[in-house]
């Protein structure tokens, strides 16, 4: 039952130039399930770190609710988190793993049984309660990281990449049991993740960060409508945007003979600022089509077809400009080309991306 | 004259240096030809069987049996070395035990009644006792205050050397050194610092370790076993300490321990088994404890213990029954933490 409010709050390691995390504003409304996301050493983790007390504020400031937070000690702060190694004590059972805060603080032991139980009941946990931890598998230990924070009825729950040390089908499973869990309670979570399939599917907002600089917050279906910038173009989408810098004309973008239509406000801000007569143009695999070879479609050499059963990837590359670039389409299984084949593509019209050649920012 | 036994002594210098190069030397060859040797002529059955197709059975039987011979090979000089040292000369001080003085007359286990009978000899059992519940405990305690005062804190390399380094001094000097710690002079300038320091608090220079409060002096000996073993028991703790992983500290401050509550409730379980090898290491080791005493008061004044009576009787009065008896008793006393070791390890590694 809490907002997090992060204000321009910036991280610089001693001894380090760059902040890992530069200047953050973020906004987490009550309830809310947000997750952040980035490649490595975005900063992500440090954002997270920095709201569960255990790394310092350099600047800026984190309101939790409207109190300041910002140099309490972590266990002022009333939240609660799941590492991502689960950080189980080794030496106590399950029960006492998840009773251990509340006997911190001295909460009464009926009220310390009543919760663990519950949280047990919740996670279905109840047999494994007199266990020590090496007794139990990876998805258990996992429950019961989560049971650990689920007993403190924190106002924030904090998510370390929980479900990274799980199996590909169980972190599946997990995701929406967590997701499941999180609407039941109700409780704000900020999630950590480097894997855009779990924030897309997970986060009620995503925020996505690169060196320490939050690039868009927004919900997943904006983020894949609307990337901002190339760089969460790329990032968000699986298998990735196809993001090429090409010729600049005054009715679109120049693949080699296929021109990418762009309104005339969009050639004007993509000439602006340094621009020149270049545009980078995104397209979804998922948003083009194989043509014929006189509808004027981009002609591709395939490399290497991915049969994913419900439809395929087709990989191949075009000589733009003389430099050869790679091309991925998604495709109906019934029209998979084979290796070595020339397919036209063509992407679909409203459903490009442009950005600014020099700046990277959406047009 | 001068020179001729000059030259004698580096006659002999030469013959040992000679002697300890042939020897080690052909060790080391030894250790190199050997397994190669066997490898080489594995590969070459190993070769010959992949040419020739199957693998026959006797081939297979023969080389099973070869295998076994190299295991034996390999195993025989430490079985060797363990015989000569070890197995040997721990029957015959069980059945020196059995004899009188000079061997001569089978006394059963009367020796062992005279252990027991003796009050010299209950003082120094009562002093041993001393020793091996003081020393694992406050060598331990010191070790592990320092251990978790100076993690992470600045110039931590330099604060764990300073109490590393009496490790590196051997037990005689550290022996005489705090035999000048605990120095008296009859008449004139004290030059102990133990005097010193009770001098300034008020008090009149006292003879140490040959005090009529009997217990103290071999306290005073105690603090030289732990002055020596805190290092080690510190280094061991610390690396210990450092191996947690960060992120349960971590979840322990989420959870709101206050320092004393990490020290008891998360550092202290998680380095349970280290803490574990050094008390059982340290209790061995002052069970054993000989030179400290036999250096700084040569067991007189009731500071005796178990190992240097043990060398006095045999070799000093020449009573090898009771020596020998006195060795059994020390070896039947460590024989239980030896299995506890053992034990704990064994629990370890199963995980």
């Amino acid at each position: 039952m809490a907002t997090v409010t992060y204000t321009q709050a910036t991280r610089i390691y001693p001894g380090t130039e760059r902040p890992a995390v530069d200047h953050l504003d973020l906004e987490i409304g009550d309830g809310e399930f947000l997750v952040l996301v980035g490649p490595s050493g975005c900063g992500k983790s440090t954002s997270l770190r920095m709201l569960a007390g255990l790394e310092d504020v350099d600047e800026g400031s984190i309101h939790i609710d409207n109190r300041d937070v910002t140099h309490l000690p972590p266990k002022a702060r009333d939240i609660a988190m799941v590492f991502q190694n689960y950080a189980l004590y080794p030496h106590m059972t399950v029960y006492e793993n998840m009773a251990f805060a509340l006997k911190l603080r001295k909460t009464s032991k009926a009220e310390i049984d009543r919760r663990v139980k519950e949280a047990a009941g919740l996670l279905q946990l109840e047999e494994y309660l007199g266990r020590k931890p090496k007794a139990l598998s990876g998805g258990q230990r996992q429950r019961v990281a989560m049971g650990r924070a689920i007993v403190r009825e924190p106002q924030v729950f904090l998510m370390d990449e929980p479900l990274s040390n799980l199996d590909a089908k169980l972190r599946v499973q997990t995701r929406t049991q967590i997701a499941s869990l999180q609407a039941k309670l109700g409780i704000t979570t900020v999630y950590v993740t480097h894997d855009q399939i779990e924030a897309m599917t997970m986060g009620h907002r995503v925020a996505v960060m690169l060196d320490g600089v939050l690039q868009q917050v927004d919900t997943p279906r904006a983020l894949y409508d609307k990337p901002s910038n190339v760089f969460v173009a790329g990032f968000i989408g699986s298998p990735a945007m196809n993001i090429k810098t090409v010729s600049l004309t005054d009715g679109g973008a120049k693949f080699i003979d296929m021109i990418v239509p762009l309104t005339r406000e969009e050639v004007e801000k993509a000439r602006a600022n340094g621009g020149g007569d270049k545009v980078t143009i995104g397209f979804r695999p998922e948003d083009c089509d194989l043509v014929g070879p006189t509808e004027g479609g981009l002609p591709v050499v395939v490399e290497l077809v991915e049969d994913l059963g419900s439809d395929a990837n087709v990989y191949g590359h075009a000589a733009l400009d003389g430099v050869s670039e790679r091309f991925v389409v998604r495709t109906d299984r019934r029209h998979m080309p084979n290796m070595g084949d020339t397919v036209f593509v063509k992407p679909r019209a409203d459903h490009n991306h442009a950005f600014h050649a020099a700046t990277g920012e959406r047009i | 004259m001068e020179f001729e036994d000059f030259a004698l002594k580096l006659t002999m210098l030469l013959y040992g240096v000679i002697g300890f190069v042939v020897v080690v030397g052909g060790l080391l060859l030894l250790l190199d030809v050997v397994p190669n040797y066997f490898a080489r002529r594995r590969e070459a059955a190993l070769v010959a069987a992949s040419l020739g197709g199957g693998d026959a059975p006797v081939a297979r039987r023969a080389r099973k049996h070869r295998e076994g011979l190299l295991g034996l090979a390999f195993l025989l000089p430490a079985l060797l070395l363990l015989l000569i040292g070890l197995v040997i000369p721990a029957i015959r001080t069980i059945i020196l035990s059995l004899f009188n003085g000079n061997g001569s007359a089978f006394v059963g286990l009367d020796n062992y009644g005279w252990i027991f009978q003796e009050n010299d000899i209950v003082r120094v059992l009562l002093n041993t006792a001393g020793w091996v519940i003081l020393v694992p405990l406050l060598a331990t305690s010191v070790g592990l205050l320092y251990a978790v005062m100076v993690d992470r804190a600045r110039f931590e390399a330099v604060a764990k050397s300073l109490i590393f380094l009496p490790m590196a001094i051997s037990f005689v000097g550290a022996g005489i050194i705090w035999r000048f710690v605990y120095a008296y002079r009859g008449e004139g300038d004290q030059i102990g610092l133990l005097n010193w320091l009770w001098v300034s608090v008020g008090g009149t220079p006292q003879q140490w370790l040959n005090i009529d409060r009997p217990p103290l002096n071999t306290f005073l000996l105690i603090v030289v076993m732990v002055w020596i073993q805190a290092g080690f028991a510190m280094v061991i703790l610390s690396a210990a300490i450092k191996a947690i992983p960060s992120d349960i500290v971590e979840a322990a401050r989420l959870d709101g321990v206050t320092p004393w509550q990490m020290f008891w409730r998360v550092t202290l379980p998680s380095i349970r088994p280290a803490l574990i090898v050094v008390v059982v290491t340290i209790t061995i080791g002052t069970m054993k404890i000989f030179d400290i005493v036999r250096t700084m008061t040569n067991g007189n004044f009731d500071t005796n213990v178990v190992a240097l009576e043990m060398y006095n009787q045999a070799f000093r009065y020449q009573e090898a029954g009771h020596g020998s008896a006195l060795a059994v008793v020390l070896f039947v006393l460590v024989i239980p933490i030896v299995i506890f070791q053992i034990r704990n390890l064994r629990r370890q590694r199963e995980g």
